[in-house]
């Protein structure tokens, strides 16, 4: 690829020196720097207060969202552990009851745990890498609307008594052959989320790895940023199954393809595949995050850093590959051959070890330190305690024998209970009261904490205890009553018990939290006496972030480096000041952390609360089956979008070098792998390229699963469609490419050329596309219904790609692309690439595969 | 503190009697499974316990700092070696356990298929010919008997926990599962697979007897239903075809064909009606007849509460006499 014409390069002295930072800093140039700051970084007011996109507060909205939605599902607990205090009991009839336990698996998982990570990470991965906000601001307030939306939409189904009511997994064929609207609320709703879900992750990734202050080599970073990097890896991966289970699942609801209905050579196997290569990651995707907030509390615990920081990353990586290997381990009762149950056994044994190097290793250095207990500590103590015992009766699961007996009874509601407790709700409170005099610069109370914490702590044991004996006397998951005769009553009202007894624990803390401090007085800024960046930040008196962005020796900064937060409150660091008035941050490559150039990140729109209605509307309508309505949403969020890009992004800059502070210089404007949004779009791409190999998946499963695919007299896709199709995308590739070459090298002319024809290649590629199985009746057989799977999937990317090709033309021709800022053109490019090898596994599929099944 | 042990005592003895629990075993897998239990679960709370007082020790009984190899050697011993030895152990022990349960022993089948919510049971004899029952197992001691799983609209799953483990049971594919039966008794089966409203409610008794006792059941169980004894059985059997019930279950031997709900044929020799919910009495048979729907929600079978209370009851007296 060539590089960027011409955009100038990074100058003047880096690393900084000594004498350099020792200088003081005028007041006047203080004070003046400081002015710019604040109006830069101003929060809006009034009803405006809801525009805002700056990472603390979309991070606080998120997580006080995610909040109430976890009371909301745990409410749902409470009413159910009423109907099973005793046997035969009619509080709650079955309708109701089972859909009580979906929304309260569904929304724990989906409306809460996953979130929760993401606004955790929102509001203080920033503060961690010293940044003043993330890459993206409107991209995170767009995906918190979505889920705004989202959660009050399938949440709200509870009310109208329209809820799903097939459990968290929704197993085919009971949810595909379900009426009513509830499959569709679940299926629908939670796409919606997830699509936020993958935007967070997206925006994660590309922070830890570019977003990080000069200096902060990838060995030194935080261990929280290391445990992002690895979840966003995960969601990345693990939801895109998912979401093709997703696609084909409401196209079965929709238009009747039958992948999961057996009577036309579907299978309900397929959907269990898919959700469980999702469900088993994301489980860890639960757990990491919080393993990354006992990492962050360790070391200020023991008052040194952490023992065996490398031990820990790399078991952290390691636990993250291992979790996509697992999943046939919630499978293992479906009859599966043993050779394969034997496989998944052996390696859900061997995750034990990555997981069990990170908790040694915080025991580790609480022997090697200097223990002063704290309120944090004594939460994640208990969430260890519980923990542990989870995930021993996790190695129990895992074999074979034993699973086949507990499988599906309530000794699995206590495994997961204890290891979903223990390993994100504990540790997630204990951040909580370690992270709040960040948030909110005061202290929590240590004695409701306290309370709070054996409220629950045995609340918690008291409920899911009995449990693993509840299970081993027989007792199945999901049931709505129990007989008297069966014995298990008393274990069932112990139970019960002890959830109120959870209940009252959070309403402490809630009381805790949520109370108004103001007589609280002056705290430090740093009370734990922490090593990490975040406790230099002065929220939420400023809203800058950091005062000036440091440059980092230390995997402890504020305890090795010494005057740092001097020097960076009186703007010594770099970009202590905004003349523009616009907000900013630095980029720095990838490895070494050396600044590359300095980034304007968005301020406050209203374009993404838009553009998140949109986005709603176009999920939520075809819930209700009205379709058009959908059509129309879809479009205007597509409009959204695009002005939202066209506005705040890759603008060619007034000014092309920025004085960043220390003597450094830095380009405003970068392009290709420099650039956040090439990173971005990279990222994205293996997401979705991970949906696609999910659907395609599919086409090879039924394959080797189903003697009659094809159907005897099968009618297949027309050859020389799908020669044209495969040709067609190919050349709209080369003309995207031939287009960026063209304008690296000034020939504008040729370049929107290339970008006139390439859409229409495009388009050519589509129609060969669907004329290739329109003969075939989709609704017949699940052969032709995966294959016109393939074909609109193919045909929605396509379109994609034209607007993304339409959208280079116009900027183009309106002056926002040109030879030296060609950044959208490069990562359009990028995302046909992509295209071109979907296009040809599409074609190869469609066009070959009568010939390999004949 | 005494009541205390009061109470885990009472615990452990009511655990130790469940007709439906893991911990009372009657078969072979069960059994071996179980011993296993007591391994993983002496092991479990023994390694809990050695963690929690490490943690104990090293936070408020010598917070103080220690040599920092001490710690590596924790993170290496702890967190490698010693998983790798026990976990090794572990499966080496446990993978070949699951062979035996899909064992057959080549005399008898059964045929098992899940409906929404009960339990179509065949017994296929070693000549190829088949009997057909519904809500209930009946297995001989001795020997593996074989059952061929499947599912007709949506995922069930077959579980008696006093015998093995469960296996799922999925329309359009086979599964399949063996028991090995080794004390006379009658325990409680339950689907164990989300399957819809009444999931709860889909229960069944497993009989295992003496291979004696099982050869002459079989032969009974073959033949075609009794003739009512008494009057009023008569009179029930009238109530029977003049309310349609034919259409819908099947009565080998009277014109009672229908396929759509379980076979009645021996129902009154059964130890519970409803799929395992109700014992069997004759108040209970009038209960299910006259309001179906109330106690399965979304049941196929319809409540038959318009039926006079004294044919009803020569109703019952006739499927009770149909043993």
């Amino acid at each position: 690829m060539t590089k960027p014409a011409s955009l100038p390069m990074a100058e003047g002295p880096y690393p900084p020196s000594e004498a350099a930072l020792a200088e003081p800093v005028p007041q006047a140039e203080q004070q003046r720097g400081a002015e710019e700051l604040r109006a830069a970084w101003k929060t809006p007011e009034g009803w405006r207060y809801v525009t805002a996109v700056n990472n603390s507060e979309v991070g606080k909205w998120y997580a006080l969202t995610a909040l109430a939605f976890m009371l909301i599902a745990g409410v749902l607990a409470l009413l159910m552990r009423v109907q099973l205090a005793f046997p035969d009991m009619t509080f709650l009839d079955a309708d109701r009851f089972n859909q009580f336990f979906t929304m309260h698996g569904s929304a724990m998982m989906f409306l809460f745990a996953v979130p929760m990570f993401e606004a955790i990470s929102i509001l203080l991965l920033p503060a961690f890498l010293g940044a003043r906000d993330m890459p993206f601001p409107r991209l995170s307030a767009y995906g918190y609307w979505c889920f705004l939306i989202g959660g009050c939409f399938v949440l709200g189904s509870l009310l109208f008594d329209a809820a799903p009511k097939a459990g968290w997994f929704m197993y085919p064929p009971l949810a595909t052959k379900e009426e009513g609207i509830g499959p569709d609320v679940w299926l629908l709703g939670l796409s919606f989320i997830e699509v936020a879900s993958i935007a967070a992750a997206v925006e994660l990734i590309v922070g830890a790895l570019k977003c990080r202050p000069p200096g902060m080599r990838v060995n030194i970073m935080p261990l929280y940023a290391w445990y992002v990097l690895v979840v966003g890896g995960m969601i990345l991966f693990a939801f895109p199954p998912l979401i093709a289970g997703d696609f084909l699942f409401e196209l079965e609801r929709s238009f009747d393809w039958p992948f999961f209905d057996p009577t036309r050579g579907g299978d309900p196997i397929l959907w269990q595949h898919l959700f469980w290569i999702f469900g088993h990651p994301e489980v860890y995707i639960v757990f990491l995050p919080s393993i990354a907030i006992a990492a962050m509390i360790v070391p200020t615990v023991a008052q040194r850093p952490i023992v065996g920081y490398s031990w820990i990353v790399l078991s952290a990586v390691g636990t993250g590959f291992l979790s996509f290997g697992l999943w046939v381990h919630h499978m293992f009762t479906t009859g599966l051959p043993q050779i394969s149950l034997g496989f998944f056994s052996a390696a859900s044994e061997a995750v034990v070890i990555p997981t069990g190097i990170q908790i040694f290793a915080f025991v580790a250095t609480l022997m090697v330190g200097r223990v002063k207990l704290t309120l944090p500590m004594l939460w994640i103590a208990g969430a260890l305690a519980i923990f542990v015992a989870g995930g021993l009766t996790g190695v129990m699961l895992a074999i074979v024998p034993f699973n086949w007996q507990v499988h599906d009874t309530y000794f699995i509601v206590a495994h997961l209970h204890y290891t979903l407790f223990g390993g994100m709700v504990f540790p997630v409170i204990a951040g909580v009261y370690y992270f709040y005099p960040f948030i909110a610069k005061k202290l929590l109370s240590e004695r409701l904490g306290l309370w709070a914490f054996w409220l629950i702590f045995s609340g918690f044991n008291i409920t899911f205890l009995p449990m693993h004996l509840t299970g081993l006397m027989g007792m199945p998951r999901r049931v709505f009553t129990y007989p008297e005769s069966s014995g298990w009553g008393w274990l069932n009202l112990i139970s019960t018990l002890g959830a109120f007894i959870i209940a009252a624990g959070f309403a402490v803390f809630l009381y805790d939290l949520l109370r108004p401090k103001k007589a609280q007085g002056e705290i430090p800024r740093n009370p734990w006496g922490a090593g990490t960046l975040e406790f230099s930040h002065e929220v939420p008196e400023e809203a800058w972030g950091v005062r000036s962005v440091p440059h980092v020796t230390s995997r402890y900064p504020l305890w090795d480096q010494p005057q740092l937060v001097e020097r960076m409150d009186a703007g010594r660091y770099y970009l202590p000041d905004a003349p523009d008035h616009q907000r900013e941050t630095i980029v720095t490559s990838v490895i070494d952390a050396k600044p590359v150039h300095v980034q304007r990140v968005t301020g406050p729109a209203w374009i993404t609360i838009l553009a998140a209605g949109f986005t709603g509307g176009a999920f939520i309508f075809p819930t209700f089956h009205i379709y058009t309505p959908a059509i129309i949403c879809g479009a205007f969020a597509i409009v959204c979008i695009m002005y939202w890009l066209w506005t705040s992004t890759a603008r060619p800059p007034k000014e092309e070098m920025r004085d960043a502070g220390l003597g450094l210089r830095l380009p405003t404007y970068a392009s290709g792998p420099d650039s956040v949004g090439w990173w971005a779009m990279w990222i994205t791409m293996l997401g979705d390229a991970t949906a696609f190999a999910s659907v395609v998946f599919g086409f090879f499963f039924y394959w080797t699963a189903r003697s009659d695919f094809p159907p005897e007299g099968a009618l297949h896709p027309m050859g020389h469609w799908v020669v044209l199709a495969a040709l067609a995308g190919v050349a709209a590739w080369a003309l995207t490419l031939a287009a960026r070459e063209a304008n690296v090298r000034s020939k504008v002319a040729l370049a929107r050329a290339a970008l006139v024809l390439a859409p229409l290649a495009a388009g050519v590629a589509g129609v060969a596309a669907w004329a290739a199985v329109r003969d075939l009746d989709p609704t017949s057989h699940v052969y032709p219904a995966i294959l016109w799977a393939l074909m609109v999937w193919l045909v929605a990317h396509l379109s994609a790609g034209v607007l993304m090709q339409g959208y280079c033309l116009a900027g183009s021709v309106f002056g926002k692309l040109t030879p030296r800022h060609d950044a959208d053109l490069r990562n359009v490019t990028l995302y046909w690439h992509f295209m071109a090898v979907k296009a040809l596994v599409t074609a190869a599929i469609l066009g070959l595969a009568p010939g390999w099944l004949a | 503190m005494r009541l205390m042990l009061i109470c885990l005592s009472l615990l452990a003895l009511s655990a130790c009697e469940g007709r439906q629990s893991v911990l009372n075993p009657a078969g072979r897998d069960a059994q071996d499974v179980l011993s296993l239990i007591w391994v993983m679960f002496g092991g479990a709370v023994l390694l809990w316990l050695t963690l929690g007082a490490i943690f104990v020790y090293v936070t408020r009984v010598e917070p103080r700092e220690m040599p920092r190899r001490w710690g590596e050697m924790l993170i290496v011993g702890g967190g490698v070696i010693f998983p790798v030895i026990l976990l090794g152990a572990l499966l080496t022990y446990s993978l070949p356990m699951m062979k035996p349960q899909r064992d057959a022993d080549p005399g008898l089948k059964v045929h098992i298929t899940a409906e929404q919510w009960w339990w179509r049971v065949d017994y296929e004899l070693p000549d190829g010919s088949r009997v057909t029952s519904a809500n209930e197992l009946r297995l001989p001691t001795g020997r593996r008997t074989g059952l061929v799983l499947n599912a007709h609209k949506v995922i069930h799953a077959f579980w008696v926990p006093a015998l093995g483990g469960k296996v799922d049971m999925i329309p359009g594919r086979e599964t399949y599962l063996s028991f090995l039966p080794e004390e006379p008794g009658v325990y409680r089966g339950q689907c164990a697979e989300f399957c819809g409203a009444s999931h709860a409610l889909m229960a069944f008794e497993t009989v295992v007897m003496t291979p004696e006792d099982f050869a002459e059941w079989l032969t009974a169980e073959a033949e075609a239903a009794t003739a009512p004894a008494s009057g009023e059985a008569v009179r029930g059997a009238q109530v029977f075809a003049r309310e349609g019930c034919g259409a819908c279950h099947s009565v080998r031997g009277t014109r009672a064909l229908g396929q759509v709900g379980p076979d009645l044929t021996h129902v009154g020799s059964r130890k519970s009606i409803g799929a395992g919910i109700l014992d069997g009495s004759a108040d209970d048979f009038a209960q299910f007849i006259a309001h179906t729907e109330s106690l399965k929600p979304e049941v196929a079978m319809p409540s038959y509460d318009h039926i006079a209370p004294e044919d009803l009851r020569a109703l019952v007296a006739y499927l009770k006499g149909l043993t």
